[in-house]
């Protein structure tokens, strides 16, 4: 098991579905975890579970708020001493085929999944750069690796995030900022709740593995990532998803 | 201390460089060997420690360290 004791990883979209995950099993293995997300309930709600384990601070902004999260990043900073680890994990779909996608669909996806990327990459790599150390994990998606029918504005913003990652790698290597990013395949989560049993059979048939994934498979690459495991990878995109894409 | 022995620590606690190189016509990038990520810091660490907001603009006026020590006595003085 790894040992994030003393470490601070400040995840967006943590309230919820892998986000949470992802918190909760960092919080299991000694991490101070940052939760922000959305709405205040829900990150209450979250955080007074998280605490019930180890210990969690939430906070509540908008991560396509540039000042607002300037503040808030400068605050953990200030209250936790530093930001070890930043896991981009905020996102949201808005399906819709290409021939009646509205343009704020397109714009509020491209905002929240890859300018909230942008934004937060950029508030902690000012910490990161002056402690000389750090990991960034980008949650992506296999959708941005092999196109979705559905998903253009979730597909190009998920493609995106894996080629900022790549030039975020080799901007930030020479101050021992790692940056990665991890692309999720079909997971049980809220968002793919909806999804009918013959859609999940035929995901079925094209998993080779032969199943959904959880949460938590993709929580413990986060902790690869974040931890001295992985010292000598950057600028990768580890797909967890049951060898549905190889490349 | 002075701007000027606040520049020279800051450069020094930066670039990672002997006292003696911190000459005013020593060029950051040229003679110091900061790359572009340390120009970022620098200014940055110029903004922390005086208090005040150098513009991007003006972050190309600030190329050797006797620039920068007359750019800030001249926001500061």
């Amino acid at each position: 098991m790894h040992d994030f004791k003393d470490k601070v990883v400040v995840i967006t979209g943590a309230a919820r579905g892998i986000g949470f995950a992802i918190a909760k099993s960092f919080v299991e293995c000694g991490a101070t975890v940052a939760v922000i997300d959305l709405s205040a309930e829900a990150v209450n709600a979250a955080v007074a579970n998280l605490k019930q384990i180890g210990k969690a601070i939430g906070y509540v902004g908008n991560v396509t708020d540039s000042s607002g999260m300037e503040e808030l990043f400068a605050q953990v900073v200030k209250e936790h001493g530093g930001i070890d680890t930043l896991i981009n994990n905020a996102g949201i779909t808005r399906d819709n085929l290409m021939i009646r996608m509205k343009e704020e669909d397109w714009q509020l996806v491209l905002d929240i999944n890859l300018k909230g990327s942008f934004i937060c990459t950029q508030k902690a790599f000012k910490h990161m750069m002056k402690a000389r150390k750090g990991s960034i994990i980008n949650i992506a998606s296999v959708i941005g690796i092999m196109g979705n029918a559905g998903q253009a504005n979730y597909a190009a913003s998920k493609g995106g995030l894996i080629a900022f990652t790549k030039s975020c790698a080799k901007e930030f290597a020479s101050r021992n900022v790692r940056v990665n990013a991890v692309a999720p395949g079909f997971i049980e989560t809220e968002m793919t709740a909806t999804l009918s049993d013959d859609v999940r059979a035929e995901y079925g048939k094209a998993i080779p593995l032969g199943k959904m994934g959880s949460p938590e498979d993709v929580a413990r690459v986060c902790m690869f990532l974040a931890s001295e495991d992985s010292a000598y990878l950057t600028g990768q995109t580890l797909a967890v998803d049951g060898g549905l894409t190889m490349h | 201390m002075d701007i000027e022995a606040k520049v020279k620590q800051i450069v020094m606690d930066k670039l990672g460089v002997e006292e003696a190189q911190i000459v005013p016509e020593a060029n950051f990038i040229e003679d110091l060997r900061a790359d572009s990520l340390d120009t970022v810091e620098l200014v940055m660490a110029f903004e922390d420690e005086f208090g005040l907001t150098i513009p991007d603009e003006d972050q190309d006026k600030l190329r050797t360290v006797g620039q920068a020590i007359d750019y800030l006595k001249g926001k500061l003085g």
